[in-house]
């Protein structure tokens, strides 16, 4: 019990690392799966392959070797350093949900039924206010619950960036494990619950955008 | 774009080398891939009983594997299972992997188990109690041959998302491409060629997996409404 | 007789290989009221569909107040219409759907508000108080900030009515819209058409299977068959003066 007490400070010292990698991936994430999301659906040929090439990449391999990669390859091949392994995590994980979930806006918007379409068409609605005002915020009722589940994915995938020498929880786990051998399963069991408990309020929120979307949906 | 960094020269090097991996890769997509399967059965069996403290006490364990990362399942098992007094053992890290990611996954897997039997209408319990068949013959007979058909795409997509996810296993030094590369990587200081190969490799194998999967949805699906409306127009 | 304000001009449209509409040839008068009746699969729903610019039209024209719905002058010569024109023209239309296509996200007062809002940049309250009226007109003035999901299907479909009623068209279309009620929820429905049709003076177009219905509110009966107007009266010249045997065994389907 002593070393519960004495270790939980020292590990929650990453917890700053974890939840802003948490937060700005997430909402890259987000921004991404929408811009791409939309893309995919243009009538535009070369922006909706364009963007298929993107998704299909990212969706195709790992989330541990993009991060690797974007470690390696962006200093290279760029030329620059993004400053820190934080950007380099963020824009890994980034990348890698905003793919999954840009199929996620896809498939949500063309799911709202073909009935709103032709009620907008009717009340002579623009291509552009058919999309604001009638499909969109009902098609956002229905991702939630995905975005729920893929925000939970996205704390998981942060524990990645331990791996890229960025101090997160798993990375101050991992330290003390060096110094205090036989204490390894009290160390990472407090890593797993301190996961857990971040993941509590998202799992609600999930639950609730569930609810949410049940009630949206129906005509 | 600096390309000067790029060397076809590395890349032909790596690329045998990183190649040597591939077999441990799928294997352990494969073992990871069967655990699951086993052990989904055993939670959708937890789950099915009918307590409320047991049922309250599943569903917590199944939420804590899920919503925490596999990588600390991963570290959990390989350097804390060998020094917990009494049950303490060491595990090759094959077998590690095996077990974090069978376990993490085996939660999803059986969840797709329930929503499998739950499809099933209930007028079939019904009929097969009305029909006086033992409980055995009315899960084997009648409720799982019906329940497993769907379920079979859901489990091929958590393949494919289980070979994605094998990688982790070179942090604990299971020998796959990804570890074979950050090796060949550390001994030559190359990395971007030989990660790039294994970023191909990663391409090569799951994108047609993922098409694979999608036509055999299809054909279930079209097996499976087929059988629905012989039935209907039989009854 | 004053200018029609619709006129179909020997529209055809197929669907792939299928021709639906070979030829049709129809003209309504502002404040007319018109009744298609027909088998199922005679293209009725085609035919209002085409007017409302859901579907494409084949060849033929379609004119609306003098204007070219589905055709534009370009550069002298008449090219495909796009979306501007179509916008420009439908505006006169409003149309009640079988299926209600209310906005589930919205009340039913939104509902009823957000087009003249956000289309025609009508003056909030002003839109607000016309909403109102109607919805009390149809008799949901205490359902306001009711959900569309609260309502039972007749609700729904006078919901429908009054956002349709509330941009003022000057064509107003029926597609079947008792066809998905319950038997004792058509009646409410019928009423506020009934309603409509004596009060106000725009064209109606009512696709529709209640025949009786039909035939009392109607002032030309159009009977469509196999993609083409086989008879087309008034509602008495129609039904008992037509000798066209289709029509004869089409209706003593629906009387007994």
């Amino acid at each position: 019990m002593d070393y519960v007490i004495e270790f939980i400070p020292q590990i929650a010292r990453g917890l700053n690392i974890t939840i802003s990698v948490l937060i700005a991936s997430a909402l890259f994430a987000y921004i991404m799966a929408f811009f791409s999301g939309l893309c995919r659906l243009s009538n535009n040929v070369i922006v909706r392959k364009f963007t298929g090439f993107y998704v299909e990449i990212f969706r195709g391999t790992s989330l541990i070797v993009q991060l690797f990669w974007l470690y390696y390859a962006i200093p290279m091949l760029f030329g620059i350093q993004l400053g820190s392994n934080w950007w380099v995590g963020v824009f890994a994980i980034g990348l890698n949900y905003g793919a999954y979930l840009s199929e996620v806006v896809r498939t949500s918007i063309l799911s709202v039924a073909q009935g709103q379409y032709e009620a907008a068409t009717a009340l002579n609605m623009s291509r552009f206010q058919r999309m604001r005002i009638v499909i969109f915020p009902q098609a956002v009722r229905m991702m939630l619950p995905e975005f729920g589940n893929y925000t939970i994915q996205i704390l998981k995938g942060t524990s990645l960036v331990s791996l890229i020498a960025m101090s997160d929880i798993l990375y101050y786990g991992d330290i003390l494990r060096g110094s205090y051998q036989q204490q390894t399963p009290i160390i990472y069991g407090i890593v797993l619950v301190l996961y857990f408990i971040l993941a509590l309020p998202l799992i609600w929120l999930t639950k609730k955008g569930e609810k949410i979307a049940k009630k949206g949906v129906a005509s | 774009m600096d390309f000067t960094y790029w060397s076809w020269d590395t890349f032909l090097e790596a690329l045998p080398f990183v190649l040597q991996g591939l077999g441990i890769t799928i294997g352990l997509t494969f073992s990871c891939f069967v655990f699951a399967l086993v052990f989904g059965f055993v939670w959708t069996f937890l789950q099915r009983i009918q307590n409320k403290y047991i049922k309250a006490v599943v569903t917590f364990i199944m939420e804590f594997i899920r919503s925490t990362p596999p990588l600390v399942q991963l570290f959990f098992i390989y350097y804390a299972l060998p020094v917990l007094p009494v049950i303490g053992v060491t595990l090759h890290p094959f077998v590690c992997a095996v077990i974090g990611l069978g376990v993490h996954f085996s939660t999803y897997i059986g969840e797709i188990y329930r929503s499998g039997i739950e499809s099933v209408d209930k007028g079939q319990w019904e009929a097969a109690t009305a029909l006086n068949y033992s409980t055995k013959d009315k899960w084997l007979r009648i409720i799982l041959p019906q329940a497993f058909p769907p379920t079979i795409p859901m489990l091929g997509n958590y393949f494919i998302i289980m070979f994605k996810e094998v990688p982790l296993a070179s942090t604990i030094s299971v020998g796959g491409i990804l570890f074979m590369a950050r090796t060949f990587g550390s001994e030559h200081w190359a990395y971007l060629e030989p990660i790039t190969i294994v970023g191909i490799l990663f391409l090569l194998l799951s994108y047609p997996s993922a098409l694979l999967i999608k036509k055999l949805e299809k054909k279930i699906n079209h097996r499976f409404n087929t059988s629905v409306m012989t039935k209907n127009t039989n009854a | 007789m004053s200018e029609p304000i619709v006129q179909f001009k020997n529209v055809h449209k197929s669907f792939g290989d299928v021709e639906v509409l070979k030829g049709i040839d129809l003209d309504i008068s502002p404040s007319e009221k018109v009744a298609i009746i027909g088998p199922s699969g005679s293209g009725k729903t085609t035919i209002i569909r085409m007017l409302m610019t859901l579907e494409k039209i084949t060849s033929g024209d379609i004119i609306v107040d003098g204007q070219n719905l589905w055709k534009m002058e370009k550069n002298g010569s008449m090219v495909e219409a796009n979306q501007k024109h179509l916008r420009s023209i439908r505006g006169d239309i409003g149309m009640v759907f079988q299926h209600f296509n209310l906005f589930p996200h919205m009340t039913i007062l939104e509902n009823c508000m957000t087009a003249p809002i956000h289309v025609k940049k009508e003056e909030k309250t002003e839109v607000r108080k016309r909403s109102i009226q109607m919805l009390e007109r149809v008799g949901l003035g205490d359902k306001l900030d009711n959900y569309p999901n609260q309502l039972s299907g007749g609700q729904k479909q006078r919901v429908a009515m009054a956002r349709a009623l509330v941009m003022r068209p000057k064509v107003m279309l029926f597609d079947e819209v008792t066809s998905a009620l319950d038997p004792e929820l058509v009646g409410e429905v019928l009423e506020v058409i009934r309603d409509i049709a004596k009060n106000d003076d725009m064209a109606m177009i009512l696709v529709t299977h209640e025949m009786d219905f039909a035939l009392d509110i109607a002032d030309k009966v159009v009977f469509l068959d196999e993609g083409v107007i086989a008879e087309s009266g008034s509602a008495s010249q129609v039904i008992e003066h037509s000798q066209n045997e289709r029509l004869q065994s089409f209706l003593s389907r629906f009387r007994n």
